[in-house]
């Protein structure tokens, strides 16, 4: 299997004012591979996040080399950078971020619109998506009429709107209780085995890691660890 | 995205705060109604001075004395001849008129000639009626557009026989003869120092030409109305013994710019008054009339644009403020709607639209309570409504532009902001 992306010596540096420089990423190269259910764990401040944001192409490294698909992410125009979000990337929040004056199916078909999808197929697919994620009968709804996992529920149906290839999930189950966690959680592995979707998790949750196919620690803006998934109670002996 | 899409999107969020919405419109409706409103009544009351100018005849150049030593055209008080400032030498003369019709036979299609003999009354038992005595050629009916109901108007051989014979209006004969047929009738008029009788061959329609509605002046009431009673020229001229013309109507032919013919037929007779110490000439037409008009009207809604424009920029900041909020508000919508593929293009459409969709809806509503409003000023003024054309189409354009415009800041700070910043924002 190919790697889908392609970190290499990824370095992130913030400028907070002449002389000072907060460097949050030093040389990350990571590495994912198509179809595959990477988490990346860490404690706040590891860099995790930034590193989300230049896997997502949202924000540019200041130096390294990113491949998604074989394209260098680096050599693109802002506009170029919107299209692969479009296309190529799902986002799915910590806190939904769905728009709270339109219907669970509007959200879903958001993307679509920017995709100029037809309206008819937009909303075939919307309702499609939603029935995969078991919101099937809450098409109709707006999100403050829906709990929280109904919420994130939604949220992916509406990242999965185009058909990515990556889905990059930020801490998903943060704001949902550990019930509804596990939920979203089964989703994910569903769309990673059933559907393909190669999916990059980022959290802080040892539990969570653990389900998936491979563990990446981030610690300070490095990389301290890669290993196979399933070692939960091992990593938190280590004090991770 | 499609513009469909951007279009309901627009509709959608308005439609979320439809107070906030609202109030942000009536700095928009309230300036577009203001235009509208006026601009019809302008539009009406144009409409309708045209309208009763045209009946006065807009091909008339009316050609008159003027004192050299003061403005405004000299008035000849005809119960004094002796004592006025006008002398019979002053006066224009028949001569003067034939030298004028051959030196522009293409242009003049009739003299209209009218000499005052003044106010007076006509009184048969309890029936009176008031009226003003003219004498008149010929021409004199087509040039004032008359509509005879009965009988005739005076002819060319009523004024070489000097007949006394009189052309009524048909408001003299219902104050004076109800329904019985008055021509062959006898009619006893009374001016200062004359008394005279004359026989009636003649009635005309009488029609203030709105001038009464226009002045708003009918202080008298529909009875006492004096109306004019004509009379042949040659008999006026000879009670007044008078033997020219302080003033006449020149009736141009169709096609002939009366303004600028005016203003040759003045210089041409001023020749005969270039030694004449005390009186030239002045000629001025309808049409040069309804021009000042004219142009006196656009003058006022130039004013009244200007003071709406002021209104539409303080409306359309309204617009640029709310926007502002709007989007500090979505920062996170903004934020999201970036990571899932929208382009920097995009979010700024999605924004003017917004703006824009705003200030149309409002110059809309603007345009409706305008009209409506108008339509309600003309009336009370009792002019015929009518709608301005031009002046909507301005407005929808105008409430157009101003959403672009005070869109743009708004809308172009959105697309500009770092998504990440905006999916971070609290």
């Amino acid at each position: 299997m190919s790697n889908i992306i392609e970190l290499s010596d990824i370095c992130k540096r913030y400028f907070i004012g002449m002389p000072n420089e907060l460097e949050v990423l030093h040389g990350v190269s990571v590495s994912v591979k198509d179809g595959e259910f990477v988490s990346i764990v860490g404690e706040s401040g590891s860099g995790k996040s930034t590193l989300m944001n230049i896997i997502g192409a949202l924000d540019r490294p200041t130096e390294g080399g990113y491949l998604l698909g074989g394209v260098d992410v680096g050599a693109l125009t802002q506009n170029e950078l919107s299209q692969l979000r479009k296309k190529e990337i799902g986002f799915v929040f910590q806190t939904f971020n769905l728009v709270g004056r339109i219907t669970a199916r509007a959200n879903v078909e958001m993307p679509m619109t920017y995709a100029r999808t037809s309206k008819r197929e937009r909303a075939e697919r919307a309702e499609h998506l939603l029935g995969l994620v078991g919101m099937g009968d809450r098409q109709k709804h707006k999100p403050n009429e829906l709990s929280g996992g109904q919420k994130q529920r939604v949220a992916i149906a509406r990242a999965m709107a185009n058909d990515p290839d990556i889905i990059l999930a930020d801490e998903p189950t943060g704001a949902l209780d550990s019930e509804t966690g596990k939920m979203v959680m089964a989703i994910f592995r569903d769309l990673n085995k059933n559907h393909g979707k190669t999916i990059v998790l980022v959290t802080h949750s040892l539990t969570l890691a653990a389900q998936t196919d491979r563990i990446i620690t981030l610690k300070d803006g490095v990389v301290v660890g890669e290993r196979a998934g399933g070692a939960a109670e091992e990593m938190e002996g280590a004090g991770l | 995205m499609r513009f469909a899409d951007n279009f309901l999107e627009a509709i959608g969020s308005l439609r979320t705060n439809k107070m906030r919405s609202i109030l942000t419109m009536l700095g928009v409706i309230i300036g577009i109604t203001a235009v509208i409103a006026i601009m019809t009544i302008g539009s009406s009351m144009q409409g309708y001075l045209e309208d009763s100018m045209s009946g006065f005849g807009i091909n008339n150049i009316t050609v008159s004395l003027q004192s050299k030593n003061d403005e405004g055209p000299a008035f000849r008080v005809s119960a004094f001849p002796s004592g006025g400032g006008i002398k019979d030498d002053d006066l224009m003369t028949d001569e003067m008129l034939s030298d004028l019709k051959a030196q522009y036979p293409d242009e003049i299609k009739a003299f209209s000639i009218s000499e005052s003999v003044g106010q007076g009354q006509t009184v048969k038992g309890e029936a009176y009626a008031n009226l003003a005595l003219s004498g008149v050629n010929p021409e004199y009916a087509t040039a004032n557009s008359l509509t005879m109901a009965r009988g005739r108007f005076i002819s060319a051989s009523d004024e070489d026989s000097r007949r006394r014979l009189a052309v009524v209006s048909d408001k003299l004969v219902s104050n004076m003869f109800g329904e019985e047929n008055p021509l062959g009738k006898e009619l006893t008029v009374q001016t200062q120092g004359h008394i005279d009788i004359y026989t009636i061959v003649g009635v005309y329609e009488y029609d203030d030409g709105g001038l009464t509605a226009l002045m708003g002046a009918s202080t008298s009431s529909d009875y006492d109305t004096s109306t004019d009673v004509y009379i042949p020229l040659s008999v006026a001229q000879r009670v007044n013994n008078s033997h020219g013309y302080q003033s006449f109507t020149i009736v141009a032919e169709t096609g002939v710019n009366s303004t600028t013919f005016g203003a040759q037929a003045e210089a041409f007779l001023g020749r005969y008054y270039s030694r004449n110490e005390d009186y030239g000439i002045s000629a001025f037409s309808m049409e040069s009339i309804v021009e000042e008009v004219t142009s006196m009207l656009s003058t006022m809604s130039l004013a009244i644009a200007a003071i709406a424009a002021i209104s539409l920029l303080v409306g359309g900041i309204g617009v640029m403020n709310i926007m502002m909020v709007s989007i500090t508000e979505r920062t996170r919508e903004i934020g999201t709607r970036k990571a899932i593929g929208a382009t920097n293009a995009e979010i700024r459409t999605q924004f003017i639209v917004e703006a824009v969709v705003i200030c149309i809806v409002g110059g809309i509503i603007g345009i409706i309570l305008g009209s409506i409003l108008g339509a309600v000023g003309a009336s009370l003024l009792e002019f015929p409504a009518r709608a301005s054309v031009t002046s909507i189409l301005v407005s929808v354009g105008v409430s157009m532009a101003i959403g672009l415009f005070f869109g743009f800041y708004p809308a172009n700070k959105a697309a500009k902001l770092d998504p990440i910043d905006a999916l971070r924002y609290e």
